[in-house]
């Protein structure tokens, strides 16, 4: 567990802040917006998966909701596009708890629990695809209407602003858990679940937890996309690419980090707009590239670029116990 | 609803379905003893009907023949993929063969995408329409040798695994992978014969699937779950579950396209699944995983 | 003569067709430590996981203190005061070893200032205080069942079942366990442990249960049990007991 506090996130948060007083490019700005809008999601996956252990495979369950949520208060239902953004994250939040509910009392893990999140995202995509609440096949769009009441910014750096306090929130919420009993509990849950119940943690409870908090950062994502873009369909709400994405991104970047989703996303940002300068907008090719460095940390460097940091320590304290260090 | 309409779906939910328990047979196999969930089964799949398509397209064989190249290759492909990428990457944790199997089902699948484009295609033969009559109704040609094919392979490996050594091998591995070891069983070898196995399933049921489907990159994810079902509700590890639950699935799926509309037929199994893993995760004929 | 802090009545659990465990009874005093042994595949193992919560048993009852505790979840037990250690050891790999036991020290504790500080001072108890930043995963065997002792005793329990704490340790890491083992007992918490290692079980348990194939076959204290007929012939096998009756004193 990191012992990291406050300031990293203040020093980071503070850095990434001043980047639009020195960057007027657009170009790069998106290029920020939307690998910040990847960490949200990314962030979301991993207190579930990072800290939690629990590997999903259908976060897009989540993303979708937030997304769809928002975007139908508003067109719908002439919502302002503020408590429509919060009410979003809510829904998220309880479609986590309401797939949580149903799955982690049955005591499903591993492989089966990330096959059974992968069908609740099918199914709410397919749903999504036909049903006329969602717009069916031609989906959602949001009236355009630049200005703060509307939650829509012509100026590109506010944009990035905005999602960068949203991604700040979650760093610190991310920092909170760690230091928090909950987060004991929950990596105790990771670590060794019957040992856990052993002493005194209540699993479902706290996966429970972690999955309602989990889904509410990635509906979060969600609700930001539908402002960013004003656009959302049943394929971008609930496909595989959000779920593999926010996988991708802490896992590269190191699960059960604070930092991971963050750097992980904009490696695979990266990678992705590398892919796009070789090959132009062929789709598929920056996906590809995910699957193989998905394989390639898994096999190489399972912790991500965070955990490098923390193998070195291990590996440093392990020759120092060899050398003739204390044992117990 | 008339039995003019509902038995036509039935016999076609039931040829259907021995498509899919085709597919499940593979991956049921590779559950059964390696005890991994293969991500990338539908991604075979997807890659198996596009070999299939181009190699009519290119050198105008006909999918049944060409059945007989893909069938090998593939082994060779699932063979090769499981001892040198999924074995070695996953140091043997169940976490890193979820992430590793997905990884390789992305790429396959956005090779494909990338190097065919996302449009559908599909195969037309002579035959791809060809229909006999039985008790009423026409019954599609393709589906039906489908039918066969499935039952076919199903009896192969049956056969497979209870008369020959190998089989016997396969066996051990799967009941008790220290004993096999400790009797001087290959057991990564085993492994990726399995594997091999499992994917050369998956090319027949694609040079079967092609006279009467459609082949574009993302056929593979709406078979994958499908797949799944199967498997999960014959039981992981059963061949005559996987049999069984292909039926069952196809059945399901068509009388849902039936009653809900077509595009909501994939609903129903999708519900299946995830109200057979919550209650009952060994399925009808599987051990508990 | 007060209430025993648990009271086990008539317990069975089955598999399938197997018995591990046959209407097996024990009591367990207030500040004692009471120890069950038995040949292997007795049911000890599954006895523990009965008490403690892990297994519901299908026959029988199992009270603490004054509460029918029968069926209840082990996370609730331990809220309770009844913890366990496992027979092959099961640290959170991840994470130190002050890390480690303060996951039960939060049981008690919820802020984690507060959990740390107690976590510090049961290391002490077992003599980890110099590892307490190391990886748990770093530790040796002897280390590591210390661990398990130090995560349990955090919860603060009244009761506390010790599942083989001396299985894979050589003779002097036993006799530095011993001690530790009864300083538990003077902070006033009641021991249950499992035990094969029989100087130990000899030298420290006041109460003796033997328990084979699922049954309890005899109890009392280390000299009656060592002594009696039919637990000589459950280790020795049949006619042992004759065959000593007539020989050297074993």
């Amino acid at each position: 567990m990191n012992r990291g506090g406050f300031l990293p996130i203040v020093v980071v948060v503070a850095a990434l802040a001043c980047v639009p007083l020195a960057v007027h490019s657009d170009l790069v700005l998106n290029f920020l917006v939307t690998a910040l809008l990847l960490t949200l999601a990314g962030q979301g996956w991993n207190v579930l998966g990072g800290y939690g252990g629990q590997y999903s495979f259908g976060h897009a369950a989540f993303f979708g909701t937030g997304a769809y949520t928002t975007a139908i208060l508003q067109t719908r239902y002439g919502l302002n596009a503020w408590p429509a953004f919060a009410l979003a994250i809510t829904a998220g939040a309880t479609m986590g708890a309401a797939i949580g509910a149903l799955t982690f009392p049955s005591g499903l893990r591993g492989s089966y629990f990330a096959l059974v999140t992968l069908a609740f995202a099918e199914v709410l995509r397919i749903l999504a695809s036909v049903a006329p609440v969602t717009g069916a096949g031609v989906g959602i769009l949001i009236r355009l209407d630049p200005g703060l009441h509307a939650l829509q910014f012509s100026s590109r750096a506010v944009s990035y602003w905005f999602i960068l306090s949203l991604v700040a929130t979650a760093l610190v919420a991310t920092r909170l858990i760690e230091r928090s009993r909950f987060g004991a509990w929950l990596v105790a849950v990771r670590e060794g679940e019957a040992a856990a119940r052993a002493l005194g943690v209540d699993p479902t409870r706290v996966k429970l937890t972690a999955m309602t908090v989990s889904a509410a950062f990635t509906a979060a994502a969600g609700c930001f996309y539908v402002q960013h873009f004003l656009f959302i369909d049943a394929p971008i709400a609930y496909g595989p690419w959000i779920s593999v994405e926010a996988l991708l991104a802490s896992i590269i970047g190191g699960v059960g980090t604070a930092f991971g989703p963050l750097l992980g996303a904009l490696m695979v940002k990266t990678l992705g707009e590398a892919a796009k300068l070789i090959t132009g907008d062929a789709p598929g090719l920056d996906l590809m590239l995910y699957g193989l460095v998905l394989i390639l940390v898994v096999g190489i460097a399972p912790r991500g670029v965070a955990g490098i940091g923390v193998r070195c320590r291990t590996w440093l304290a392990r020759r120092h116990i060899r050398a003739g260090g204390s044992t117990a | 609803m008339q039995l003019s309409i509902l038995f036509p779906a039935i016999v076609n939910g039931i040829l259907n379905g021995a498509l899919y328990a085709l597919v499940a047979l593979g991956l049921t196999l590779v559950y059964g003893v390696l005890h991994i969930i293969n991500f990338a089964h539908g991604a075979l799949l997807t890659a198996a009907l596009f070999a299939a398509f181009y190699l009519y397209l290119i050198f105008g064989l006909d999918p049944y023949i060409a059945l007989l190249i893909l069938t090998p290759a593939f082994f060779v492909v699932g063979y090769v993929l499981q001892r040198f990428v999924i074995g070695p990457f996953s140091h043997g944790d169940d976490s890193n063969t979820l992430l590793v199997t997905l990884g390789l089902a992305v790429i396959i699948e956005n090779g494909l995408l990338f190097a065919f484009r996302g449009d559908t295609r599909t195969v037309d033969l002579s035959y791809s329409f060809a229909v006999v009559p039985f008790a009423g109704m026409f019954i599609s040609v393709p589906r039906l040798v489908g039918f066969g094919g499935a039952v076919a392979v199903a009896a192969l490996l049956w056969l497979l695994l209870t008369l020959t050594d190998t089989g016997k091998a396969i066996r051990a591995v799967a009941k008790e992978k220290l004993g096999a070891q400790l009797s001087g069983i290959d057991v990564p070898h085993i492994y990726a014969l399995t594997f091999g196995l499992g994917a050369a399933c998956v090319a027949v049921a694609a040079c079967l699937l092609i006279p009467t489907y459609y082949v574009n990159p993302h056929v593979g994810n709406a078979f994958v779950l499908v797949a799944f079902t199967t498997v999960v509700l014959g039981g992981m590890g059963s061949i005559p579950g996987a049999l069984i639950g292909g039926l069952f699935v196809g059945l399901i799926e068509s009388l849902c396209g039936l009653y809900l509309g077509e595009s909501l037929g994939q609903i129903g199994i999708f519900l299946m699944f995830i109200l057979v893993l919550l209650f009952r995760p060994s399925g009808l004929l599987g051990a508990r995983a | 003569m007060t209430q025993p802090i648990l009271a086990v009545e008539e317990i069975t659990k089955r598999f399938g067709g197997l018995y591990a465990v046959r209407e097996a009874s024990l009591t367990v005093e207030v500040g004692h430590i009471t120890a069950v042994i038995g040949p292997n595949g007795a049911g000890k193992t599954t006895l523990f996981a009965l008490i403690a919560g892990f297994l519901a048993p299908d026959h029988g009852r199992i009270l603490f203190g004054n509460d029918d505790i029968t069926g209840q979840p082990a996370h609730r037990l331990a809220r309770q005061g009844i913890a366990r250690t496992f027979q092959i050891v099961q640290p959170f790999a991840g994470l130190s070893v002050l890390e480690n036991i303060a996951v039960g020290a939060h049981l008690h504790f919820a802020r984690r200032a507060e959990a740390l500080a107690a976590a510090e001072e049961v290391a002490k108890l077992v003599g980890l205080e110099k590892v307490l930043n190391q990886s748990a995963a770093t530790l040796t065997l002897a280390g590591r069942k210390r661990l398990e002792l130090a995560r349990a005793l955090a919860t603060s329990p009244k009761l506390l079942l010790l599942d083989e704490v001396l299985a894979g340790l050589n003779p002097s890491e036993i006799r530095d366990m011993l001690p530790v083992i009864r300083a538990i007992r003077e902070r006033g918490v009641t021991l249950l442990m499992i035990e094969h290692v029989m100087q130990a079980v000899m030298s420290l348990a006041e109460q003796i249960y033997v328990l084979v194939e699922g049954h309890v076959i005899a109890q009392g204290t280390p000299s009656e049990v060592a002594v009696n007929p039919q637990v000589i012939e459950a280790y020795l096998g049949r006619g042992a007991a004759a065959r000593l009756a007539g020989g050297v004193h074993a």
